[in-house]
C-alpha cells in the first residue's frame, strides 16, 4: 500500500547546481570587465584579435600545469612539486641542447623521463608509504630545488633557435603555444570523460573505498595521475626554456606555479576534496587569470599593488564557491 | 563483550604503565650528541647557546603554526608576515632607535590584524585555509614590497635588535644567557599551557578531530579558530622581531619559513589536517631541524643540502608517523 | 532443499592481534533464499561478511561457491565469484550519476572509450526490474537522490553484476518504514529471482518477515542455528546468551508528570512548517515519520542548529529564540545526535575529553581544562563508572569503543549539565541489545529526575515501547498525535499521509 507513495513520487529533485556554472559566469564577468577597462580607459585597440591571443598567450605555462594539477586534484591529492620541477626540466633541457639542434630530441626525452621518474616517485611516496599529498610533494620539491641549486645557480645551456618555436612559432596565424594548450585540454577532456581510466579518476576522488571495493585500483590510479601531472610540469618547463631561450633554476619558484595552478584549479570548480570537477573549468581558471593581470595593466596598476590585489582576488573568487556552503572548512 | 573491547584492552592497560615518549626527543638528543662529537666545542655555553638562540625564530613559529595545524588548517602566511615584520619596522625606525617602544606594538597589531582576517574569511567565507592564507602570503609579500619600494633600506637600530641578538652575559653556571631564549622560554610556556592546560585547548583540539560535532557540543567553533589563526600570526611578529635581530632587512627574511614550521610541527608528531599535536614537541621539531641544519654545517656541506635534506625528513617523519599509527591504532 | 548451497563458508577463522574474532563459524546460503545472520555488535558480524567479500582473508576454513573452493584475495575476486556486499556506509559517488555508480569499476568500453548509451539503457532495465525505473533517472545525481532511492541504487548495483549471492549489511538502518517494505518487496523479488541473500540485521521484525533460515553468532562463534525461524524471544535469547526482561523502561506514571517545560507556537523554517507541541516534564515524547519528515530538523530547529525563523518557542515558561546551539545549551537544552561519527564524537580525543566536551565549551577560554561549574575530572569519571562505559581507561581514544559505549560517552556530555530538555536524535543507531536497554532506562531516569525528553527515531517499535506520547510529523508538519502502545499501522498511516488520501 505504501506502494502508492513511494512508487510514484520520483525521487530524483533536480537542482541548479551554481558550482558547475560559476566559473564560466566568472570568465564571462572578466571579459566584461576587460571590455569595459578598455573603453573606460579609451584603449579599445587592445580589443581586437591579436590582442586576444597575447591574453591567452600570458599564461601557456600556468595552463599547462594547471591542466596536470587538475588530474591529481580530482583524486584528492595535490602537488606542490610542479614549480621546482619546472625549473629542472627547463635546466636539464637546455643544459642538453647546449644550442645544438641535434640535441633537441634526446633533451625533451630526458626530460619527459624525468617528468615521468618524479611522478613515480610523488605517486609511491604517497600511496606506498600513506604520506600526506601536500607533505610528500612539498618534499620531493625541497628534494628537486636543492639538488638542482647544487649544480646551477644562474642561467645555463641554450636552446636552439628551432627550439624556440615552441613558444614563438606560429601555425595559420596562431601562435603554436597556443595551439598546443588547447589540443593539450582538449585531449585531458577526452580522457576525463570518455574513458575508463577517466571515470576510476572521478571514482577514486569521490570514494576511494568504494573504488577500491569496486575493483578500481586506486594505488595505481593515484599513481597515474601524478604522472600526468609532472609531464606536464614538464611540457611547461621546455615551454618555458624555449620562451627564455635558457633554462635557469628559479624560473619555476618565481611563477608561484605550484601555487598558482592550484588556486586557477580551484577557481575553475574543482574541489581539493576531490571527485568533482573538470578541466574546462580549469581553462576558464586559467583565462580569468590572465585576463586580470590584463586588467591591471589596461588600468595602469602599479606592479606591487597588483601582487596585493591578485593575493585578494584568489581568495575572493574562491570564496564565492565556498560561502554558499553550510560545512566547516578546514 | 565486543571485538573492540577485547582486542584493545590489553595494549591500552600497556601504554598505560608505560607513557609513550614522542620519538622526537630521542631523535633531537641523538642529533645532539653527533653533534658534540663533531666540534666538542658545541658542549661549552657559548656553542649550545648560540644555537638555541639560533633556533628560538623557528620554535616559536611552529608552536603557533601547531595551532592552526591541530585546529584543521594550514598557515603559510606566517612567512611573508615575518618579512613585513621586518621590512616595516626598519622602515618605520627610520634609523631611529628610540621608536622601538612603539614600533613594536604596531607590529603586534599588524600581526592581530592578519590573523582576523585570516581567520574571519577561513570561518566566514568558507575558504579553506591552505588557499585563504595563501592569498594573504601573496598579499603581504606585495605589501613589503610596496612599504619598501621595492628596494628595503638600512638597518635596524639596537634597540630593535636587542631581543633578537644580545646574550646576558655573566649568568651563573651557564655564563650566558640570549634573550632570544628568554623569549622562547616565556613564549613556550605561555603556548603550551594554553594548549593543553585551558578549555581552549582542549576545543582547538576538538574542532580539528570533528568540526560538525564540537559545534553541536557547544564549541564555539569559529571564535576558537580566529584564535588559532591569531596565535599563529602573533607568534611569526615574535619570530620576525628575533630574525630582525641577526638577519638583514631584505624582502625574503620570512621566505620558506612557513614550510619549516609546519616541517617542525610534523616531526613533533602533530597530526596534519587536525585533532593532534603537542607544544614541547613542536619546539622539539624546530630544534630537531636546526640542529640537523647545523650538523650539515659542521660537515660542510654545501647550502643547498640543506633543502634536500628537509624535503627527505619531512617525508619520512610523516611516513614513519603514518607507519607507527597503522601498527599501534585500529 | 536443493543439493549444492550457492555459498559456503566453512570452519572460518579469523584472528587479529590478540584476540579470535572469529573461531569455526560455517554458513550456508541456497540460491533462492534469505539466510539471516544476527548477532550483537562485535559479534563479529562484520569481520565474517568482510572475509566472504575477500577483505580480510581467513586464518582457517574454506569458502565453497558452487560446490568448489574459492580464494578470495581482494574484493574484486569475491565480485568476479558472484558474490556482492552492500555496506552500512553506502558507497556511491554522490557527484556521479546513477548510471556512472552502477558501473563503477567495470565501465562498459570499445577501444578505451565508454559506451555510454549502452550503460544508460542497461541501468533501466535493471532499475525496471524492481521497479525503481520510475522514480530514478540514470542519468540523475546520486547526491540529489533521497535516502532510500540511493539504498536502490545500491541494489541494482549488485543486481547489475549479476550477483549470485548478495549480501546486505543492516540495510534498513537508515531507512524510514515505508522505504524498508519497499526494500522488502525488492529481496522477495530477488529470492524468487534466485538469489541467494544473506541479510544482517538486529530487528527481529525483519527476521521474521522475511528469512528462511538464521543463524546466530555471539562473540565470533556461533551461537544457535535455526532451520527455520523461530520465536524472536529465542533469537535474542541466543544472542545475548540470557531472557531481556524489562527491555524498555515503564512508561510515566501520572503523578510524574510535571509542568510544561518546551512549548513551540507556530515554529517554522525551510524545512517545518506550523509546528506546535508542548513538552512535560518527566515525559518522554517521541516523533515519528518518514525520512525527510522534518524529525531531525525539528530537533536541530530546537537546538538552535538550524533555527526557526517564524513562531515562537518557551522554555519553562519563559520566551526563549535560539540563533545557535550554544544558546540552546546554556538555556539547558542538549541534543544526541543522531550520526554518532559524523555529528557527535571527536575520534582521536580520548573518553573523558569526549564527556567533557560540552561543560569546557561553556566555560571561559582560558580556563583550567580539569573542572568547570558543571564537571570535573573526578566527576566525570564517576559519571562514565555509573553509565557502565567500558574502555581500558577513559584516556583512551574514543575511536576504539564500541558503539553504545561510545553513545554513552556522548550521553555523559550531558548528563553532567543536567539539561532541562534533552533530544535524543536515533539514539540506539547501530548500538547492540543490552546498551539499547541501558539508554532506554537512562532516558526514563533523566525524565523522572525533571527532564523533558524529546526522542527522534526511525525505528518505530522503539518509539512506541519508550515514549510516553508520539507526534507523527509529514512534510515538515505534525499531523497526528497517539498516546502510548499505539499501533504501527495507526502510525504509519498517518506518517504517509494514506490515511487522509483513503478518507
Amino acid at each position: 500500500m505504501s506502494d502508492a507513495t513511494v512508487g510514484q513520487v520520483p525521487a530524483t529533485r533536480p537542482r541548479f547546481h551554481f558550482d558547475r556554472w560559476a566559473p564560466a559566469l566568472l570568465l564571462m564577468a572578466a571579459v566584461a570587465i576587460y571590455v569595459a577597462a578598455c573603453v573606460m580607459t579609451g584603449q579599445t585597440q587592445y580589443l581586437n584579435w591579436s590582442n586576444l591571443l597575447a591574453v591567452v598567450g600570458r599564461s601557456i605555462a600556468l595552463g599547462i600545469t594547471a591542466i596536470g594539477q587538475t588530474f591529481v586534484i580530482l583524486v584528492a591529492s595535490i602537488d606542490l612539486s610542479v614549480a621546482s620541477l619546472i625549473s629542472a626540466t627547463a635546466v636539464l633541457a637546455s643544459v642538453i641542447m647546449n644550442g645544438a639542434p641535434t640535441m633537441i630530441v634526446p633533451a625533451v626525452a630526458a626530460a619527459l623521463a624525468l617528468g615521468v621518474t618524479v611522478g613515480l616517485v610523488n605517486g609511491l611516496i604517497i600511496t606506498r608509504l600513506d604520506v600526506n599529498p601536500l607533505i610528500a610533494t612539498l618534499g620531493v620539491s625541497l628534494v628537486i630545488q636543492g639538488c638542482l641549486s647544487a649544480f646551477v645557480s644562474n642561467f645555463a645551456g641554450s636552446v636552439p633557435p628551432e627550439f624556440q618555436f615552441f613558444a614563438y612559432g606560429n601555425l595559420a596565424g596562431i601562435p603554436f603555444a597556443i595551439l598546443f594548450f588547447f589540443a593539450l585540454a582538449i585531449a585531458a577532456f577526452l580522457v576525463l570523460r570518455f574513458t575508463r581510466f577517466g571515470s576510476n579518476i572521478y571514482a577514486v576522488g569521490g570514494n576511494q573505498d568504494a573504488a577500491h571495493f569496486a575493483g578500481i585500483s586506486t594505488r595505481k590510479v593515484i599513481v597515474i595521475t601524478h604522472v600526468i601531472c609532472s609531464l606536464c610540469a614538464t611540457l611547461a618547463g621546455l615551454y618555458l626554456a624555449s620562451r627564455l631561450r635558457s633554462g635557469a633554476p628559479w624560473i619555476g619558484a618565481n611563477g608561484v606555479y605550484d601555487l598558482e595552478s592550484i588556486a586557477v584549479v580551484v577557481i575553475g570548480g574543482t574541489v581539493l576534496a576531490g571527485g568533482r570537477g573538470g578541466i574546462w573549468g580549469t581553462v576558464a581558471g586559467v583565462m580569468i587569470f590572465s585576463l586580470i593581470d590584463s586588467i591591471f595593466n589596461v588600468l595602469g596598476v602599479d606592479a606591487f599593488v597588483k601582487q596585493v590585489l591578485r593575493g585578494a582576488i584568489i581568495v575572493a573568487a574562491v570564496a564565492l564557491y565556498a560561502a554558499r556552503s553550510r560545512r566547516i572548512v578546514g | 563483550m565486543s571485538d573492540q573491547i577485547l582486542s584493545t584492552t590489553p595494549k591500552a592497560a600497556h601504554t598505560r604503565r608505560l607513557p609513550q615518549v614522542n620519538p622526537v626527543y630521542f631523535i633531537l638528543a641523538a642529533l645532539i650528541v653527533a653533534i658534540i662529537l663533531n666540534n666538542p666545542a658545541f658542549a661549552e655555553p657559548a656553542g649550545y647557546m648560540n644555537f638555541l638562540k639560533r633556533a628560538a625564530p623557528l620554535a616559536i613559529l611552529a608552536a603557533g603554526q601547531l595551532y592552526v595545524i591541530v585546529s584543521g588548517g594550514f598557515d603559510l602566511s606566517v612567512g611573508s608576515l615575518i618579512t613585513l615584520v621586518v621590512v616595516g619596522s626598519s622602515m618605520l625606525l627610520n634609523n631611529d632607535p628610540n621608536a622601538t617602544w612603539w614600533v613594536i606594538p604596531v607590529m603586534f597589531g599588524i600581526g592581530l590584524a592578519v590573523g582576523l582576517i585570516n581567520g574571519l574569511v577561513v570561518c566566514y567565507l568558507k575558504v579553506p585555509s591552505l588557499i585563504a592564507t595563501l592569498g594573504m602570503m601573496i598579499t603581504l609579500n606585495g605589501f613589503a614590497f610596496m612599504w619598501s619600494g621595492g628596494a628595503p633600506r638600512g638597518y635596524l637600530p639596537d634597540s630593535f635588535r636587542y631581543f633578537g641578538r644580545v646574550n646576558i652575559m655573566d649568568v651563573p653556571l651557564i655564563r650566558m644567557l640570549p634573550v632570544a631564549l628568554i623569549v622562547l622560554i616565556t613564549v613556550g610556556f605561555v603556548l603550551n599551557w594554553l594548549m593543553h592546560r585551558t578549555n581552549l585547548g582542549r576545543m582547538i583540539h576538538a574542532i580539528g578531530d570533528n568540526p560538525r560535532a564540537a559545534q553541536l557540543a557547544g564549541v564555539p567553533v569559529n571564535r576558537v579558530r580566529i584564535i588559532a589563526f591569531v596565535v599563529s600570526s602573533l607568534s611569526a611578529v615574535v619570530t620576525g622581531i628575533l630574525l630582525g635581530g641577526f638577519a638583514g632587512v631584505s624582502t625574503d627574511v620570512g621566505t620558506g619559513y612557513e614550510l619549516q614550521a609546519i616541517t617542525a610541527a610534523v616531526l613533533g608528531g602533530a597530526q596534519l589536517l587536525g585533532g593532534r599535536g603537542s607544544v614541547p614537541a613542536a619546539i622539539a621539531g624546530a630544534l630537531t631541524l636546526t640542529a640537523i641544519f647545523t650538523l650539515l654545517n659542521f660537515l660542510s656541506l654545501p647550502q643547498p643540502v640543506r633543502q634536500v635534506v628537509q624535503g627527505l625528513i619531512l617525508i619520512v617523519a610523516v611516513a614513519l608517523a603514518m607507519y607507527r599509527r597503522k601498527r599501534t591504532g585500529q | 532443499m536443493i543439493s549444492t548451497p550457492a555459498i559456503e563458508m566453512r570452519g572460518i577463522g579469523k584472528r587479529f592481534p590478540g584476540v579470535a574474532a572469529l573461531n569455526d563459524v560455517s554458513l550456508v546460503c541456497h540460491a533462492g533464499e534469505v539466510h539471516a545472520l544476527v548477532g550483537e555488535n562485535g559479534a563479529g558480524k562484520s569481520t565474517l561478511i568482510k572475509v566472504l567479500s575477500g577483505v580480510y582473508q581467513p586464518d582457517d576454513g574454506e569458502i565453497v561457491v558452487d560446490g568448489s573452493a574459492a580464494r578470495f584475495r581482494h574484493p574484486v575476486d569475491a565480485l568476479h565469484a558472484g558474490i556482492s556486499v552492500i555496506y552500512q556506509e553506502f558507497s556511491l559517488l554522490p557527484e556521479r550519476t546513477v548510471a556512472q555508480n552502477i558501473f563503477l569499476g567495470r565501465e562498459l568500453a570499445r577501444n578505451g572509450m565508454l559506451r555510454q548509451a549502452a550503460m544508460r539503457a542497461e541501468t533501466r532495465r535493471v532499475l525496471d526490474m524492481f521497479g525503481a525505473g520510475k522514480r530514478i533517472d540514470p542519468d540523475a545525481l546520486v547526491v540529489d537522490l533521497d535516502v532510500a532511492s540511493q539504498q536502490m541504487v545500491e541494489i541494482a548495483k549488485a543486481i547489475a553484476l549479476n550477483a549470485k549471492v548478495l549480501v546486505m549489511d543492516e540495510p534498513t538502518a537508515a531507512l524510514n518504514e515505508a522505504e524498508c517494505r519497499k526494500l522488502f518487496e525488492t529481496v522477495d523479488a530477488l529470492r524468487a529471482h534466485g538469489t541467494a541473500v544473506i541479510y544482517i540485521t538486529h530487528r527481529m521484525r525483519e527476521v521474521t518477515r522475511l528469512a528462511n533460515r538464521v543463524t546466530v553468532l555471539k562473540d565470533g562463534e556461533i551461537a544457535a542455528r535455526f532451520e527455520t525461524v523461530p520465536q524472536p524471544a529465542a533469537i535474542v535469547r541466543a544472542m545475548v546468551g540470557r531472557d531481556i526482561a524489562d527491555f524498555y523502561a515503564p512508561f510515566a506514571q501520572p503523578d510524574e508528570l510535571g509542568a510544561t517545560i518546551l512549548a513551540v507556537r507556530g515554529g517554522g523554517n525551510a524545512a517545518l512548517r506550523d509546528i506546535n507541541f508542548e513538552l512535560r516534564a518527566g515525559e518522554i515524547l517521541g516523533f515519528a515519520g518518514i525520512q525527510g519528515a522534518g524529525r531531525v530538523a525539528l530537533g536541530m530547529a530546537i537546538f538552535g542548529a538550524l533555527p526557526f525563523e517564524t513562531g515562537a518557542m518557551t522554555l519553562a515558561g519563559e520566551s526563549v529564540r535560539f540563533m545557535h546551539p550554544r544558546q540552546a545549551i546554556r538555556a539547558g537544552i542538549g541534543l544526541l545526535p543522531g550520526d554518532r561519527k559524523g555529528e557527535g564524537l571527536a575520534l582521536m580525543q580520548s573518553v573523558r575529553d569526549n564527556g567533557m566536551l560540552t561543560s569546557r565549551a561553556l566555560g571561559s577560554l582560558a580556563a583550567s581544562h580539569k573542572r568547570n561549574r558543571f564537571a570535573d575530572l573526578g566527576r566525570m569519571d564517576a559519571l562514565l563508572d555509573r553509565m557502565e562505559v567500558k574502555a581500558a581507561s577513559y584516556e583512551q581514544e574514543i575511536r576504539l569503543l564500541s558503539g553504545g559505549n561510545q553513545q554513552k560517552a556522548i550521553l555523559a556530555r550531558w548528563l553532567s549539565l543536567e539539561p532541562r530538555v534533552l533530544i535524543f536524535v536515533e539514539p540506539t543507531r547501530g548500538i547492540d541489545v543490552n546498551a539499547k536497554a541501558r539508554i532506554y532506562h537512562l532516558m526514563r531516569d533523566l525524565a523522572r529526575a525533571g527532564a523533558g525528553i524529546i526522542m527522534i527515531s526511525s525505528d518505530l517499535p522503539e518509539v512506541i515501547g519508550a515514549a510516553d506520547r508520539i507526534l507523527v510529523m509529514r512534510e515538515g508538519a505534525i499531523v497526528a498525535e497517539h498516546g502510548r502502545g499505539a499501533s504501527e499501522t495507526a502510525i504509519m498511516l498517518d506518517a504517509t499521509g494514506e490515511k487522509e488520501a483513503a478518507a
